[in-house]
């Protein structure tokens, strides 16, 4: 059985989460959750609606309205909460939406070249010209199976549920994060897409310097990306934490029955 | 037109009459499009500016009118247009403005004949303390029936000192007329603005990204199309 709570500090640390407490529109969702992700781990988070997955998600992104009343987070050796949304993204966090946005206007090249340019120079690094950006996003959307003129078009904007997810991976292979928090990444793709978005994840995150927090409701995601580690999140805190069975002994008992 | 406006001309209610002053009186751009005949003319307003331009189209005449105004101090741009039977007028126009500038768009669209079509598209972005004009009168004479004008009039508000004037108005003295207007004041996607910074945008860059394509919508089909978007982004930079 995997250890997780460990308090012992290591070199490998990704994500280190302490006490973290969090309120949304004065109410309190998030009371005193702790976890700690290494890298070269994928974790999983399974929870009842309602219970804060979605708000762990958006407090470390650091989504305004999101207010932190407690607790620390570590980031690679950084004071996560105290970065604005884009320093994080800079420093290697990418946040997989459960709904992503619509933005009109925009077109999805442009906005990934920008996004891509602008962690870059923060990191210091030189921006990516036109024509190399355009490879590295049609190898990114090949590896996704999703067609490159999708690219050219609005963000997410008359995309299907599936072609939004599909899209969100796309856009994390673009830009290479540390650590992905994907937030129900699995819901509204059908069989196929399912198996592609697997095997995309596995091919862009798994490696032994990142990391990968899935938050899901379903099983189907984990034959393709198999966790290290699952949690239960309810009442706004992780109330157990197992290895890969976890997930399928939740599905055959429900939370009730697991967590009781 | 030599003796300065004031407050009381309807036209130049909301005009920066301080700024009027030394640029008075103005000269008046005269467009003849002849019958069946097509014309265009995109305007980038960037420097401290009055126009005034007075536009007839003949029957079935096209004309289309694309412009920025985003001038430094006062900028305003008037236009009285008169439709001959079934002429198209298009205007499709974006204002940008910050600090304690005002900038305005006053247009006169005279359906003098049956059948004549007027499209007239408005995006403004207004900062700081900036004002933001829109006065359009759309006027349908007598027998002008089969008139089809509309106005879309949208307003980006990005503090609270800004102030947009938002007037259509519909002078209708013939029957069997479409005329529709829509005004809409709104502030920035806040979902919108935490998506694209949380892939990693500086939250003036993604201001200046979303607000690009809402000033782009003032600009399709022009001719000039890409140099007014980039000339659109060079405003929005400056004043974000
Ligand atoms: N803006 C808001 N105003 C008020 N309550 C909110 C707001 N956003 C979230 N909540 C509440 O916070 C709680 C946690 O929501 P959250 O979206 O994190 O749940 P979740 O675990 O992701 O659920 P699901 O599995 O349904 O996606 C819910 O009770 C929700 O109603
Ligand atoms: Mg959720």
């Amino acid at each position: 059985m995997p250890v997780n709570h460990t308090t012992l500090e290591s070199e490998t640390s990704m994500l280190t989460i302490h006490d973290l407490s969090a309120t949304v529109a004065n109410k309190a969702i998030l009371k005193g959750l702790s976890l700690r992700i290494n890298a070269g781990e994928i974790h999983a988070i399974m929870g009842p609606n309602g219970a804060g997955k979605s708000t762990l998600g958006y407090t470390l992104g650091g989504r305004p309205g999101y207010e932190v009343t407690g607790g620390s987070v570590d980031f690679d050796g950084q004071d996560l909460l105290s970065l604005a949304p884009h320093e994080r993204a800079a420093a290697g966090l990418f946040l997989g939406f459960q709904y992503p946005v619509e933005i009109p206007g925009v077109s999805m090249v442009q906005f990934l070249r920008e996004s891509l340019n602008a962690q870059r120079k923060a990191r210091g690094e030189d921006p990516l010209s036109g024509g190399a950006f355009l490879k590295l996003a049609r190898e990114q959307a090949a590896l996704l199976k999703l067609d490159p003129e999708m690219l050219k078009r609005p963000v997410n904007v008359g995309f299907s549920g599936g072609e939004k997810k599909r899209a969100e991976m796309v856009q994390m292979g673009i830009l290479d994060p540390k650590l992905a928090i994907l937030d129900e990444t699995d819901s509204g793709l059908d069989i196929d897409a399912l198996k592609v978005c697997g095997e995309g994840i596995n091919a862009i995150m798994r490696r032994p310097d990142k990391a990968v927090l899935l938050i899901t409701h379903y099983q189907r995601l984990l034959d393709y990306v198999k966790p290290d580690f699952v949690h239960v999140l309810a009442g706004g805190r992780i109330v157990r934490s197992g290895g890969a069975d976890l997930a399928l002994e939740l599905e055959e008992q429900g939370y009730e029955g697991a967590v009781a | 037109m030599t003796a300065l406006p004031t407050r009381h001309d309807e036209a130049w209610r909301y005009a920066d009459l301080a700024a009027l002053a030394p640029v008075w009186p103005i000269a008046t751009e005269t467009i003849v499009v002849a019958p069946g005949e097509t014309g265009a003319r995109t305007l980038v307003v960037d420097g401290a500016a009055v126009h005034d331009f007075v536009i007839t189209l003949g029957a079935g005449a096209e004309f289309a009118f694309h412009l920025l105004n985003a001038p430094r101090g006062y900028g305003r741009v008037a236009i009285r247009v008169t439709l001959g039977r079934g002429a198209r007028f298009h205007l499709g126009a974006a204002q940008v403005a910050g600090g304690e500038q005002t900038v305005e768009i006053v247009t006169e669209v005279v359906h003098a004949e049956p059948d004549a079509v007027s499209r007239q598209v408005v995006r403004q972005v207004l900062a700081g303390r900036a004002v933001g004009n829109y006065l359009g009168r759309v006027v349908v004479d007598r027998g002008a029936i089969g008139t089809d004008g509309e106005q879309s009039i949208r307003a980006m508000l990005l503090d609270r000192g800004a102030t947009a004037n938002a007037r259509p108005e519909l002078e209708i003295y013939a029957d069997d007329v479409k005329c529709a207007h829509g005004c809409a004041i709104g502030e920035l996607d806040k979902d919108g603005l935490f998506y694209l910074a949380s892939r990693g945008l500086p939250p003036a860059a993604a201001k200046a990204l979303m607000l690009q394509a809402y000033l782009a919508e003032a600009f399709v089909g022009a001719i000039d199309e890409d140099d007014l978007t980039t000339a659109a982004l060079a405003a929005l930079e400056h004043l974000l």
